[in-house]
């Protein structure tokens, strides 16, 4: 029979892997709580999942394409911002869905143990499923408009996966701090905004500030899937090693965060 | 089940500390925090600190089904959620050999959109049960529960009653090998509570230990076969369920002194009770008990105020509530009053009993615990004598009588 030894929490203490995969069910059934609960009782459900990138695409389109006439670097201006909304809401709702993840389980928290991590990790499942769905509306859009992207659209699960990942990290870090000060849940929403505009999301890097643009790692991300979904070229290599980078050291970063609040979470919640 | 040498629990100089804030609360915000270093960047932050849990060494045998009571705050909670990993202890060591399931509160993690067959599963494997135990036990789980007929149903669409029964049942089915549980029982009808208690004590004669936190003397005294007694943190006694409640009964009485002096005691203080007397020191099992109250009088305070007496028996159950509402009792509060309170029914059994009063108006202006003891004689109210079975059930005695044809 395994023995379970607690004793208090040293100074630095490590994710325990081994529990994490024990209670994998609990994530599938958070995950699969998230989805249930997002299409029962709603009218139109998936729709709401389609609508909102088309939306959002169709009006940068308008503003900074026809309005602003910036550059979508040749690409028709409507399927460039629309792939740079699936990257942006994958990112943006990872952090916002983990972030206060936490303190809205506290009921759950304070009254059983389970491996706190799930909870912010969860979010990513439903999060990912609306993804698939709204990429699924990127490759029809595609057809329509006559773009192939060629061979590159295969390295697309790493470029996902590596975003997931970063925005995990931060997701996670945020989700801790927050159980500690509340000031996070009005910070991040603030900073992703900030982030949104400040980010080649809606219209291409401006040509004469492409140094300061390089050094927002969002900028990689968002030409890596144009890379692998409009066929435009490749971006540095220096830019793939460094989302590799970052994305890990992030990750790694955000969990090792998470697990050193993780045990007064229910003090102090 | 296959039994290991080792104890179930083991309990190693275990201790918990909370930092309690002086002034006012800790910081919630980054702000708050940061200007408080900022002013006072030497000192570490003005707090005291609190033994919610102190130098606690104890083993649980498997098969050992273990009260653990003592007065609020004597940190029963805390210790059921230290030993489930709730929170993490500040001091010691404990070894759990097998996996530990919590039953803190009925229905975590219950999510009142989700059907009843989603919340099991859902609430089962956050208890810590694979999905093949829960596929498994599915069928006993909605039996115990009686709700079969509702499984794909919304909980929120469900009775209090049947989301309580569908929450216990899952936790009940767990097949942890030590499992902690606090005061939960207390829920459903009698008879759903019956049921709980059966199926806990089967949890015992498994092989499994059972950690059972509660002021339920009677509950306590029918699981265990074995308990704890809690003192502000400290382990004041391990042994047999009958000596840990006479450790229990004393805290009673200690704890009354205490509460003479009416500034220690809570309430809002706008208006306190000199004394409480009782009309005699005893009484007899079928007499009218007479309690005299005297009580200040604030001449600044507004409206007429009342006054709830609650006599309890001595494991702490309130037996009776007199509120002076309901016959009409209001108090004006600028004159001292002097107020007896009569109790004609029903019948008290032989034993002692002690008497809480409360002063209040719109919140509890005076609250004093222990207020005053009394004793009822060991006579027997009724005109014919039986054995002491005829009379040991219930909590107190009524009069009755039984009419041919």
């Amino acid at each position: 029979m395994p023995t379970t030894v607690i004793t208090p929490p040293g100074r630095v203490s490590m994710p325990n892997l081994r529990e994490l995969w024990q209670a994998r069910e609990v994530l599938y059934q958070f995950g699969m709580r998230d989805v249930v609960l997002r299409y029962r009782q709603t009218a139109v459900g998936i729709i709401w999942v389609l609508l909102q990138p088309l939306v959002s695409a169709g009006i940068f389109s308008i503003v900074f394409g026809s309005v602003a006439q910036l550059s979508s670097d040749g690409v028709n201006y409507f399927v460039f911002s629309f792939v740079g909304m699936l990257a942006w809401n994958l990112f943006n709702n990872i952090i916002t869905r983990s972030t206060n993840s936490i303190v809205s389980s506290q009921a759950m928290i304070s009254k059983v143990y389970f491996p706190r991590m799930l909870v912010p990790m969860s979010g990513i499942l439903s999060v990912l499923l609306d993804f698939a769905i709204a990429l699924g509306l990127g490759f029809v859009l595609l057809l329509i408009y006559g773009i192939n992207p060629g061979w590159p659209v295969l390295l697309l699960p790493i470029w996902v996966a590596l975003l997931v990942l970063l925005a995990a990290g931060i997701g996670l870090a945020a989700s801790a701090v927050m159980v500690k000060y509340r000031d996070v849940a009005y910070v991040v929403p603030w900073m992703l905004q900030t982030l949104l505009f400040a980010s080649p999301v809606a219209y291409a890097v401006p040509k004469d500030l492409q140094t300061l643009y390089n050094l927002n790692p969002l900028t990689w991300f968002l030409e890596l899937f144009r890379y692998s979904l409009v066929g435009l070229p490749a971006p540095e290599p220096w830019k793939i090693a460094a989302a590799v980078a970052v994305s890990v050291v992030v990750f790694v970063g955000g969990a090792f965060a998470f697990q050193q609040f993780e045990r007064e979470f229910a003090d102090v919640i | 089940m296959q039994q290991s040498p080792e104890p179930a629990i083991r309990v190693i100089g275990l201790g918990k500390t909370y930092r309690i804030g002086l002034s006012g609360d800790r910081p919630t915000t980054a702000v708050e925090a940061a200007l408080r270093k900022m002013r006072n960047p030497v000192r570490k932050g003005s707090h005291t600190l609190f033994d919610a849990l102190d130098d606690l060494t104890f083993d649980v045998p498997w098969g050992e089904a273990m009260g653990i009571i003592g007065r609020n705050g004597a940190g029963k909670s805390t210790l059921l959620k230290v030993l489930t990993r709730i929170t993490a202890p500040s001091r010691g060591r404990i070894e759990l050999n097998g996996r530990i399931g919590s039953l803190l509160e009925v229905g975590t993690g219950f999510h009142p959109e989700l059907t009843g067959r989603e919340n099991i599963y859902l609430n089962g494997s956050l208890l810590g049960m694979t999905r093949k135990e829960i596929q498994r036990r599915f069928d006993e789980i909605v039996d115990f529960a009686g709700v079969a007929t509702f499984l794909d149903t919304p909980v929120k669409r469900y009775s209090s009653g049947m989301y309580v029964r569908l929450a216990f049942s899952v936790a009940a089915h767990l097949e942890t090998e030590i499992l902690a549980i606090d005061e939960v029982l207390a829920v459903g009808d009698a008879e759903f509570q019956a049921k709980s208690l059966a199926k806990m004590r089967d949890v015992a004669k498994d092989g499994r230990t059972v950690l059972f936190v509660s002021h339920q003397a009677q509950t306590v005294a029918a699981l265990c076969t074995s308990a704890v007694f809690l003192d502000r943190g400290h382990l004041a006694y391990h042994g047999p369920v009958a000596g840990a409640f006479d450790l229990y009964r004393d805290s009673f009485e200690k704890f009354s002194l205490e509460q003479k002096d009416s500034s220690t005691r809570p309430g809002t203080g706008e208006l306190r009770a000199r004394s409480v007397e009782m009309g005699a020191d005893h009484f007899e099992p079928a007499g009218e008990k007479t309690i005299h109250i005297s009580l200040d009088a604030n001449p600044e305070m507004v409206g007429k105020y009342f006054v709830s007496c609650h006599i309890n028996d001595l494991n702490g159950s309130v037996l009776i509530q007199c509120d002076s509402r309901v016959v009409g009792g209001w108090y004006d509060p600028t004159r001292t009053q002097e107020v007896t309170l009569t109790v004609r029914t029903p019948w008290l059994k032989p034993g002692r009993y002690t008497v809480d009063l409360y002063v209040c108006k719109n919140g509890i202006l005076d609250s004093w615990e222990g207020a005053v003891g009394f004793e009822v004689l060991p006579h027997n109210p009724y005109p014919e004598l039986a054995g002491d079975e005829a009379l040991t059930r219930g909590l107190v005695l009524g009069d009755f009588h039984y009419k041919n044809g």
